[in-house]
């Protein structure tokens, strides 16, 4: 979509299509010189400490690839379990939907695009 | 416990059942307050329903363990007559001398029927004793067991209406919470805010404490990991309604709530997220008015 990339997760995730995921993202970011991620995991409705960690290390990943990542959909249970397990994923931004994340990476976006023309 | 005992016992009692029954109303209606006629009705007809469950189970031989299927009916009845007696409002005493007031005119039929036989009369005597009272121990149970489930039914009823989650603007929650927060009831607080998040596709939610007494560090926890949860769904929380004297402690617990922004009043925190939603707040003539007057 774009400069974006949307990632929507519709199975229930185990650890070693977390780890594919991962790969296929980074390589996908680089060749599509993507400027922003949505993961949209409103189809999740189980998590644990190893997907909640991952979530984390993309959105990390994405970054040092210069790309914003917006997690969307959390379902309540979710949200309560990572708070549970002590993972507030502090360095990922979110939002209720995919519609709301979209508005969230063109706020980023925008942003960065503005220092870009300030030093032309 | 022997079968003889049993038989000389339900041998006097059907004899002499109408006598009985005739001294146990008496007793009762001596000894309890309620004296209104419906009241009275209904005690004579819960004794005469008493007394035919008791004969039919002494009938079919029944020891005086509870458990055997003779008794059932009677377990029942008593279960059924302590829930209705306890819904009633009766006082526990009231309840529980239901049947232990059959024991005298029980006793006294024993007394006069078996007094040419002593060892069958002490024989009966226990197996009567020990009856009632497992009886009346019965009748406690179930008593306390209705209490017990209107007890928590209302404390259910009390934990869903203290957390109402309020909307107060498009795509502005507010939660005004009453009461002490413990474990349970922050699980269900959290649980409402977030699906309360999802169905009204809110941004912003705004977590009232003024009701709250007391903030301690497990409180203070708890509203950390609600604004947590609710950061992770995509929704921003504000946290206001903070008196001075819960600032103070939370300050000297080392309670670091610099993550969250804060608010003194709900219109402080209700501005701030108007602002942060796009709103433009401006005042109109008739305010303009009033302050120049």
């Amino acid at each position: 979509m774009g400069e974006f990339l949307l990632v929507t997760i519709q199975v229930d995730m185990h650890d070693r299509l977390a780890l594919a995921l991962q790969d296929d993202l980074t390589a996908q970011i680089v060749r599509h010189r993507s400027r922003g991620v949505l993961i949209d995991i409103s189809a999740l409705e189980m998590v644990d400490s190893f997907i909640g960690r991952m979530l984390g290390t993309i959105a990390s990943m994405a970054n040092l690839l210069d790309a914003h990542t917006v997690v969307v959909g959390m379902q309540p249970s979710v949200a309560i379990t990572l708070v549970e397990l002590g993972l507030s994923l502090r360095g990922i931004r979110t939002a209720l939907d995919v519609e709301k994340g979209m508005a969230v990476l063109q706020a980023a976006l925008s942003e960065t695009q503005d220092i870009v023309d300030a030093n032309p | 416990m022997t079968p003889a005992a049993n038989n000389a016992f339900s041998e006097v009692f059907a004899t002499r059942e109408p006598q009985i029954m005739k001294d146990w109303l008496d007793i009762q209606s001596k000894s309890g307050q309620r004296r209104s006629a419906s009241e009275q009705q209904e005690i004579k007809r819960d004794s005469q329903e008493f007394m035919t469950a008791f004969q039919t189970a002494l009938r079919s031989g029944a020891s005086d363990d509870l458990s055997l299927p003779a008794w059932s009916q009677m377990n029942e009845l008593l279960a059924r007559l302590s829930s209705r007696r306890a819904k009633a409002g009766y006082s526990p005493t009231e309840t529980a001398s239901f049947v232990f007031s059959l024991k005298e005119p029980l006793f006294s039929a024993l007394q006069t029927d078996l007094k040419s036989k002593p060892e069958a009369f002490l024989d009966a005597l226990w197996l009567a004793t020990n009856l009632i009272d497992k009886l009346g121990l019965l009748t406690m149970e179930a008593f306390q067991r209705t209490r017990e489930e209107l007890i928590s039914r209302q404390q259910q009823e009390m934990i869903e209406l203290s957390t109402p989650v309020v909307r107060l603007w498009d795509n502005i929650l507010a939660l005004p919470l009453i009461g002490t927060l413990d474990s349970a009831r922050t699980q269900i607080v959290m649980q409402n805010l977030l699906e309360a998040i999802v169905q009204t596709r809110s941004d912003f939610a705004i977590i009232d404490i003024t009701g709250v007494p007391v903030v301690d560090t497990l409180v203070a926890q708890h509203l950390l990991k609600t604004v947590a949860a609710a950061r992770l769904m995509g929704a921003d929380c504000l946290i206001s309604g903070i008196r001075p004297q819960i600032a103070q402690t939370i300050i000297h617990l080392g309670v670091d709530l610099s993550e969250v922004t804060t608010k003194a009043t709900l219109a402080d925190a209700f501005a701030i997220a108007l602002k942060r939603g796009g709103h433009k707040l401006t005042q109109g003539e008739k305010a303009n008015e009033a302050g120049a007057r």
